[in-house]
C-alpha cells in the first residue's frame, strides 16, 4: 500500500496540538475529527477541506502524543483514517489508539518529510521518495490481541460474554 | 531478585505469589476514577453491553469515583447536558464515590481521592485523566487510561493486557533549603531525565529528603511524573502515609503496607542532592525545557497562576499568603487562584490567606481544573506570557496557541506577582 506523508513533526507533539482542551467537552466520534490540530491551520484545513484520502500518513519523531489522556487526540485522527508513524509514542495515546483501531507505527528510524510516498508492509516502510527502508518495530503480544479483536470494545464484549457464561 | 513497588502491587492484585518485568497481567481494581469524560465512558460502556443481552450494570458501583472538576460551574449547554448525563447515570448505577458542583464537598479529582480517603497503599487506581499519576505519593500504584478503556475497567473491574513496567529509581538526599520546593525539584528531575526519559516506565521516589516531605509535596512529585512519560510515579508507604491517612483522610480500617524488596531490580537510578536546587523554571513550550530560575528572573509576566491539582494545597496557598499578606499585584499583572479542593478553601478562609489574596488584587476562583488545560476561565491573550503551579505549558495549554506558559512553585509565582517579573523568592520583593 502507498501512503502520502501530510504532515512531519518533531519531538514531544502533545494531546493539546493534536486536540485542543477547549474542544474536550465534544466527545462523539462523528464530530471529533474537525477539531484535529485545529491550532496546526495548515494541516487543519487540509483535513477539513477532505483534501487528505484515508490511510494518508503523519509522520513524528519521539514521544507523540504525550500529556493528556483524552481519548479524542486518537478518535480524531481514526475518524480522518490517519496512520501515525513515529519513532516512539506516549504511552497513554498509542494505547488508546489501539483500543480505538488507529494504526500507529513505531518505526525507531523512520526518515520522511512531507509528500513523500511511502511504502508501508508489516515489518518496513519503503520511502520511495528517498529510496531509503525502515524497520518496524512489532507490538507486544498483549496489545496485538486487541488490534486482533477489532478494538478494544469487541474485546471486552467477548471477555463479558465468556465471563456470564453467554459464549 | 527481589521485587519493585510495583510488581509487588501487581502480584498481590493478580493473586500470584511474584511477577516478572515484561508479564501480562489483568489485576483487579480499587479505584475507577473519571472526571466529565465519564460521559464518553458511558457512551463505550453501553456499546460493550449492546447487543450481549445483559444488563448493563457496572462490575463494583462503591469502586467508582466520579468527580466534577474540569469545566465547572458548566461553562457551555453542552457541558452541563454531558454533568446531567453522567448525574444520571450515577443515580441508575448506584455510584457513591460522587462529587458534584458543591462547596461542601467538591474539587479536583487528585485533590478529593486522597482527602477523602479513597486511595490507600497497595491499590491499584486508574483514572481517565493522565495525572492519576498523583496517588502514587500514598503508595498506590496509579496510572492514567482513556475512556473506551475505563468503560472495560466498568465492566470487568480489571484492566486488560496490562504489561508490568520497569522501574526507574529516584534517589533524593540532601535538604530543600529556603524556597526551593517539591516542585522545584520534579521540575529539575524532568528536566534531567525528559519528558519521554521514563515512558513506560514507574518511578520510584526514595532518599531522606523523600522520608522528610510531607504528604502534599509528595503528591506534588507523583503529580508530575507523568510529565517525565511515566506510567506512574510511587513513593514507598511510610509512617508519614500512615499519619496523612489516618489524620487528614479519617482512614479508621487497617492499613496494609506494601513495599519494594530491598534487592529490587531497578533498570536506571538516579541520584539528586536537593540541597543544591535553586528555584527550577519550565519554558514554553515542554515541560523538560527547564532552567534555574537564575537564567530566567526579569521576564515580564501578564497572568500569575497558583493552583490546580499540582500545587493548589493548603501549604501552597500558606507560603503564597505569606509573600504576599500586606503587598499588592502588581499593576500589569493579573493574579488568579484557585484551591484544589472546597475543604482546602475553607481551611484557607479560616487561617485569613484567601483575604490576604484579595487584599493584594489577586482574585480567588473556585476549585477546577479549567484555567490551567485552557477550556474554562483565565485565557491568555495573543503574545500574553503566564507563569503558572500548574503541570503543562504546551503550545495552546492555557487557551492561545500564541502565548507562552512558564511553570514554577508558588513562592515564585507570588513573589513575580508583585514584582510583574519572574522573581526569585529569596531575593526579596521589596
Amino acid at each position: 500500500m502507498t501512503s502520502i506523508v501530510i504532515a512531519k513533526f518533531g519531538d514531544d507533539i502533545s494531546t493539546d496540538t493534536i486536540y485542543p482542551g477547549r474542544f474536550m467537552a465534544t466527545v462523539l466520534p462523528t464530530e471529533t475529527p474537525q477539531y484535529a490540530f485545529m491550532d496546526e491551520t495548515e494541516l487543519n484545513a487540509k483535513l477539513n477541506n477532505k483534501r487528505v484520502p484515508p490511510n494518508s500518513v503523519i509522520v513524528a519523531n519521539n514521544n507523540f502524543g504525550c500529556g493528556s489522556s483524552r481519548e479524542q487526540a486518537a478518535s480524531t485522527l481514526k475518524g480522518w483514517e490517519l496512520i501515525i508513524v513515529a519513532r516512539n509514542f506516549a504511552r497513554i495515546f498509542l494505547q488508546n489508539s489501539i483500543n480505538l483501531g488507529l494504526r500507529t507505527i513505531i518505526c525507531p528510524t523512520i526518515d520522511a518529510n512531507e509528500n513523500d510516498e511511502l511504502e508501508i508492509s508489516e515489518t518496513e516502510i519503503i520511502n520511495k521518495t528517498s529510496g531509503k527502508k525502515f524497520a518496524i518495530e512489532p507490538l507486544p503480544l498483549a496489545r496485538q490481541a486487541i488490534i486482533d479483536a477489532g478494538g478494544l470494545i469487541a474485546y471486552t464484549k467477548k471477555k463479558l460474554l465468556e465471563k456470564s457464561g453467554k459464549n | 531478585m527481589g521485587m519493585t513497588i510495583v510488581q509487588k502491587i501487581l502480584a498481590k492484585a493478580t493473586g500470584q505469589a511474584s511477577v516478572k518485568i515484561g508479564d501480562v497481567v489483568e489485576p483487579r481494581v480499587d479505584v475507577a476514577m473519571s472526571h466529565e469524560n465519564a460521559a464518553l465512558v458511558i457512551n463505550q460502556f453501553l456499546e460493550i453491553y449492546s447487543g450481549t443481552g445483559l444488563e448493563p450494570n457496572v462490575w463494583d458501583p462503591s469502586k467508582i469515583a466520579i468527580i466534577f472538576d474540569h469545566r465547572i460551574p458548566a461553562e457551555s449547554a453542552k457541558t452541563a447536558t454531558n454533568h446531567k448525563k453522567i448525574r444520571e447515570f450515577v443515580v441508575a448505577q448506584g455510584i457513591t464515590k460522587f462529587h458534584d458542583i458543591r462547596g461542601d464537598e467538591g474539587g479536583i479529582c487528585h485533590q478529593i481521592l486522597p482527602e477523602n480517603g479513597y486511595i490507600r497503599p497497595g491499590y491499584v487506581v486508574v483514572g481517565t485523566d493522565s495525572h492519576t499519576t498523583t496517588h502514587g505519593a500514598l503508595g498506590a500504584f496509579s496510572f492514567g487510561i482513556g475512556a473506551t478503556e475505563m468503560a472495560s475497567v466498568w465492566t470487568l473491574g480489571t484492566v486488560l493486557n496490562v504489561e508490568v513496567p520497569a522501574t526507574i529509581k529516584v534517589v533524593v538526599t540532601g535538604k530543600l533549603s529556603g524556597f526551593v520546593s517539591p516542585k522545584d525539584l520534579i521540575l529539575h528531575l524532568i528536566g534531567k531525565i525528559s519528558a519521554q526519559g521514563a515512558n513506560f516506565k514507574v518511578i520510584e521516589f526514595h532518599g531522606e529528603t523523600i522520608k522528610n516531605m510531607s504528604t502534599s509535596g509528595r503528591l506534588v512529585l507523583s503529580n508530575m511524573s507523568v510529565e517525565a512519560g511515566a506510567t506512574a510515579g510511587i513513593v514507598p508507604p511510610d509512617e508519614e502515609t500512615v499519619r496523612y491517612l489516618r489524620e487528614v483522610a479519617g482512614v479508621t480500617d487497617d492499613i496494609e503496607m506494601v513495599l519494594p524488596d530491598a534487592d529490587a531490580n531497578y533498570e536506571r537510578i538516579v541520584e539528586i542532592d536537593a540541597s543544591k536546587l535553586t528555584p527550577q523554571i519550565a519554558c514554553p513550550h515542554t515541560v523538560d525545557n527547564v532552567k534555574p530560575i537564575e537564567e530566567v528572573v526579569g521576564i515580564k509576566i501578564n497572568q500569575i497562576v497558583i493552583g490546580s491539582c499540582t500545587n493548589g494545597r493548603l501549604d501552597d496557598l500558606e507560603i503564597a499568603a505569606n509573600i504576599l499578606r500586606g503587598k499588592k499585584v502588581h499593576q500589569e499583572t493579573r493574579m488568579l487562584i484557585f484551591p484544589a479542593s472546597w475543604k482546602i478553601y475553607k481551611d484557607a478562609l479560616s487561617q485569613g490567606y484567601i483575604m490576604d489574596f484579595i487584599s493584594a488584587g489577586a482574585v480567588v476562583m473556585n476549585p477546577g481544573c479549567g484555567c490551567c488545560l485552557g477550556v474554562h476561565q483565565g485565557a491568555l491573550g495573543d503574545k500574553e506570557i503566564s507563569l503558572s503551579t500548574t503541570n503543562r505549558n504546551f503550545k495552546g495549554r492555557q487557551g492561545n496557541p500564541n502565548a507562552d506558559v512558564y511553570l514554577c512553585s508558588p513562592a515564585v509565582a507570588a513573589a513575580s506577582a508583585i514584582t510583574g517579573v519572574i522573581t526569585d523568592p529569596s531575593k526579596g520583593v521589596n
